[in-house]
């Protein structure tokens, strides 16, 4: 068995109108089966894949919003949001869906999944990974 | 002429040119992720609500996009309108031609 790897998957794009955003969940969830090291970064328009109340109506667009609640249970639990782009937007981390995932090591207790760090913060996590991908 | 635009100001400057391009009084439609544009609290919203009060532009925002991205009424700076794809048709129908601001 090769060595875990620390991959971050990094969205800077909105969710819809190109399909960056979709795809690259879509890698996340298959390479988390792989059993990584995982985490996700959102910055500039990518903090708008979290927001919250999406809802594709009678548009027929497939509104993958609810998706990113599924990344707990495949053991994605780090989700960096960029709180400069955050407040560029005039967004606040309670218009973010409430995304958790359950910790093992204390007793599967749930705990949010998205941190919001710094430019400087997220640079030096960036700087810690295996393998970088972009969508 | 009825301006459209459909990119994120925050990510490209496909509304802000619109707006410098566009005569007063003129329709401006926000669809797709131009739609992002309408929220108040942020840092494009000031040259938003510039072109509606200062050069009388009529901002409007597809109803059926906004809702999709999760944007709430709350959320919106007040002078933009919101319309659905009728309203659409209607603003296309009265203007002579339509530039899409792409």
């Amino acid at each position: 068995m090769a060595a875990i790897k620390k991959m971050m998957y990094i969205n800077r794009t909105a969710p819809h109108g190109t399909v960056y955003a979709l795809e690259g969940l879509e890698v996340v969830l298959i390479g988390a089966a792989f059993e990584q090291d995982v985490s996700m970064a959102f910055m500039d328009d990518g903090v708008f894949q979290l927001l919250k109340g999406q809802d594709a109506g009678d548009t027929g667009i497939k509104n993958f919003a609810p998706t990113y609640r599924a990344l707990g249970d495949y053991d994605v639990q780090k989700l960096y949001v960029d709180k400069v782009s955050l407040q560029e937007r005039g967004l606040v981390l309670e218009d973010l869906q409430h995304l958790t995932y359950e910790d093992e090591d204390e007793d599967y207790a749930e705990k949010p999944s998205i941190r919001l760090v710094s430019r400087q913060e997220l640079s030096v996590l960036m700087d810690q990974q295996d393998v970088l991908f972009n969508f | 002429m009825l301006h459209t635009v459909n990119k994120s100001p925050y990510e490209k400057n496909s509304l802000q040119r619109c707006f410098e391009y566009a005569t007063d009084g003129s329709p401006v439609l926000l669809i797709e992720n131009g739609v992002y544009a309408v929220l108040a609290a942020g840092s494009h919203a000031s040259m938003v609500e510039e072109a509606i009060s200062q050069h009388q532009l009529r901002v409007y925002a597809l109803g059926s996009d906004l809702k999709l991205r999760g944007i709430s009424k709350e959320q919106m700076i007040a002078g933009v309108l919101v319309i659905d794809y009728v309203g659409f048709v209607n603003l296309a129908a009265e203007s002579d031609k339509v530039q899409s601001w792409l």
